[in-house]
């Protein structure tokens, strides 16, 4: 084999792994690219985890939408967890107030936290909520019970061929999360 | 003369024994060696198919455990897809690429050498899984988060295993594409080089492009199970959807690995045995990059059912039936090959011809899951098996089998068993579509993948589906007791083996010497 041809193999070694290198970088980019695109549309049905403040308060009354909630723990936690009412019809722009009902079963004193989803994902940005105890996390004695409330309102802007819009909350056991 | 005879005896000589086969860096040793370990996976893997048809064979739960059950579906797709298929195809390359483009070996030797050792360490941890407290991977070979997270002690033996295999397919690609760009022999364009050597390179592009993408996505779900990282954890604020992107991002070029060699090699049985040259050559090396490009903005295809806004499902949709062309004209070349050949129908024609048939079937049935609508429907049920099956088994698979019978005479220097040859391509045959054909019907039906019990009135199908699993399985055995047979000996094979091969692979001695194409040959 002549110089040429191994000066040529080191070469396209270089460029394949440079490929290789490239790529194992570029999945890691994508776990804020798919963060950022959720974000900008909503599109994982992520609604924002923090308090929104709403300016424009006068309803469409003209147009009706379903807002369903669902309610449920994660795998084995030993938590009961239901919404009050099981869906409310809204207008658009009108602030309503529901709440949800959870019970720690056992005899210890557990941290829950709350992870809110939205289906369909393209409502997700319309949901805003000015008040909601998935904000914090949230500590219940041994078999304690407690209402906790939301405060939400359907944005105006919710794109006209949605007419349900569902929100489901899925309780986490926080202290099985830091062992 | 004499100088010539001695130069030859001294590159014949190797370590003996054992050590020859641990140390070789020699590429017809290594292909060897691929294909002994495929053929032993492909067996393990064939016996957990059994356990599974065995489970399936009648409603309610006669045999195993529903955890084992889910460990067997598992397993079964990890070994045959990383085990058997993959090294199946670096086999291939291994023992045809050097002597098909002039080349006197690999470029890379040692890392040749290397990634080889690394698949039965791979495989050694995979397969001890089996014996942990918790059980082997249950949740799929896809490892969707949180399923998998549930995963007893076998959870990072599974991880590892899959790093490894990954580093092997990347090393073997990186091998070939530094061997194809710069081994050449004079006068051996690109445009010149056979088809199989085109889709290998293309092919090794898609693996060094995504194998670090699939390493990257299961790095992730390590991290998330112990060290408290969330990117798939939705309470932690990451969102397992997102793995599911990732994977099939990975998984779907995957796919394309698993198939476009298959392509290769038909393309190269074919012409041989309708004595024609391969119809419309150029326009097969573009289909072959068009479907490489595809693959990777399909992905989300295998994901119709997460909830997906209008428009994505129609993007992912329109650009997988557009995949559907390049493969028609692949299909189309190698009909208009035939078309007019003075074709006889030798074990390695059988079962081309039997690819171009049945895979089409799969593509078929590929064509129907990927229009979004009707893939409600389908998602995850038994159509979405029987499809795979086709593409995979009465695709590659049979690919593999027709490349063993058309160049195993190349290699040993003996010829198989024509008349065993042919009873073990027709039994197949038989028995795949027994298999797997009553399987569509099973899904349309509703019936889910991945279940060890089912309703009653699947009965029916699934028991013709395992006959004729068993069938397939046994006849493979078969397929095993020709290929022993021939390297140990058997009829004389010519230079050139079949009549009308063309190729420089033909036109080395059968077998090879040990070192061929130490001078480079001058193609014309």
């Amino acid at each position: 084999m002549g110089e040429e041809v191994e000066q040529g193999k080191k070469r396209t070694l270089r460029q394949t792994l440079f490929i290789v290198g490239g790529m194992s970088l570029f999945v890691f980019a994508l776990v804020p690219m798919y963060g950022l695109l959720c974000d900008l549309t909503g599109l994982n049905g992520k609604t924002r985890n923090e308090a929104q403040e709403v300016v424009d308060v006068s309803p469409d009354t003209s147009r009706t939408v379903t807002v369903e909630f669902l309610a449920s723990v994660n795998e084995s936690m030993p938590w009961d967890f239901r919404p009050v009412v099981a869906r409310m019809t809204v207008h658009p722009g009108e602030v309503k107030q529901t709440s949800f009902l959870a019970r720690n079963r056992t005899s210890t004193e557990m941290v829950g936290q709350a992870i809110p989803s939205v289906t369909p994902g393209l409502a997700a940005l319309h949901f805003k909520k000015t008040e909601c105890f998935c904000f914090t996390e949230q500590k219940f004695a041994a078999g304690e019970e407690r209402e906790m409330p939301l405060i939400f309102m359907v944005d105006k802007d919710l794109p006209e061929h949605i007419s349900t819009v569902t929100l489901a909350y899925t309780f986490f056991d926080k202290q099985k999360l830091v062992d | 003369m004499s100088t010539a005879t001695t130069h030859d005896a001294h590159h014949e000589e190797h370590p003996s024994g054992l050590m020859r086969w641990v140390t070789t860096t020699n590429h017809k040793d290594i292909g060897t060696l691929y294909l002994l370990f495929s053929l032993l996976m492909f067996l393990v893997g064939g016996a957990m198919a059994m356990v599974i048809r065995a489970e399936l064979f009648e409603p309610g739960l006669q045999f195993v455990e529903p955890q084992f059950f889910n460990s067997m579906t598992t397993m079964h797709a990890l070994i045959m897809i990383f085990g058997a298929v993959m090294p199946a195809f670096v086999c291939l390359a291994n023992w045809l690429i050097p002597m098909m483009i002039g080349a006197p070996d690999m470029a890379l030797p040692r890392m040749n050498n290397w990634s080889f050792w690394i698949l039965p360490f791979a495989f050694a941890i995979l397969l001890s899984t089996l014996f942990m407290e918790g059980g082997a991977p249950a949740g799929g070979w896809t490892m969707y988060p949180p399923l998998v997270m549930q995963t007893g002690n076998a959870f990072p033996f599974l991880i590892f295993s899959v790093h490894l295999m990954g580093i092997s397919s990347i090393m073997g690609a990186i091998n070939v594409i530094v061997t194809i760009v710069n081994m050449r022999a004079p006068g051996m364009t690109m445009m010149k080089m056979p088809l199989f050597v085109w889709t290998w390179l293309i092919t090794a592009y898609l693996l060094i492009a995504t194998m670090p993408v699939l390493a990257g996505a299961v790095t992730m779900l390590l991290t998330d199970r112990f060290f408290d990282t969330s990117f798939f954890n939705a309470a932690g604020g990451g969102d397992p959807v997102m793995f599911q992107h990732i994977f099939w991002f990975f998984g779907h070029p995957e796919v394309y690995i698993l198939i476009l060699q298959a392509f290769g090699i038909v393309s190269q049985i074919i012409p041989t045995f309708a004595r024609k040259p391969l119809f419309g050559y150029s326009s097969m090396v573009y289909a072959t990059a068009s479907i490489a490009f595809l693959s990777f903005i399909v992905w989300a295809h295998h994901m119709f059912t997460v909830g997906m806004p209008l428009t994505g499902e129609l993007f992912f949709m329109y650009a997988t039936m557009l995949i559907a062309v390049p493969t028609g004209v692949k299909v189309f070349n190698w009909v208009s090959t035939m078309w007019r050949g003075a074709m006889t129908f030798e074990t390695p024609m059988l079962f081309a011809i039997g690819f171009v048939i049945m895979f089409t079937i799969g593509g078929f049935s590929g064509l129907m899951l990927a229009m979004a609508p009707v893939d409600f429907q389908y998602h995850d049920t038994y159509f979405v098996v029987a499809h795979f099956h086709y593409v995979l088994v009465t695709g590659a698979v049979f690919a593999i089998m027709g490349a063993t019978y058309y160049w195993l005479p190349k290699w040993t220097g003996h010829m198989y068993n024509e008349k065993l040859g042919k009873l073990h391509f027709w039994l197949s045959t038989i028995s795949v579509n027994v298999l797997f054909f009553p399987q569509h019907f099973l899904g349309l039906a509703g019936m889910p993948r991945r279940i060890p019990d089912y309703s009653v009135q699947f009965a029916g199908f699934n028991e013709i589906s395992s006959i004729g699993g068993f069938a397939f399985g046994l006849t493979q055995l078969l397929f095993v007791y020709i290929v022993f047979k021939t390297i140990k000996g058997g009829e004389k094979a010519t230079d050139q083996v079949w009549e009308g091969a063309h190729g420089l692979e033909w036109t080395l001695p059968s077998p090879p010497p040990y070192h061929s194409f130490s001078t480079a040959p001058e193609v014309k």
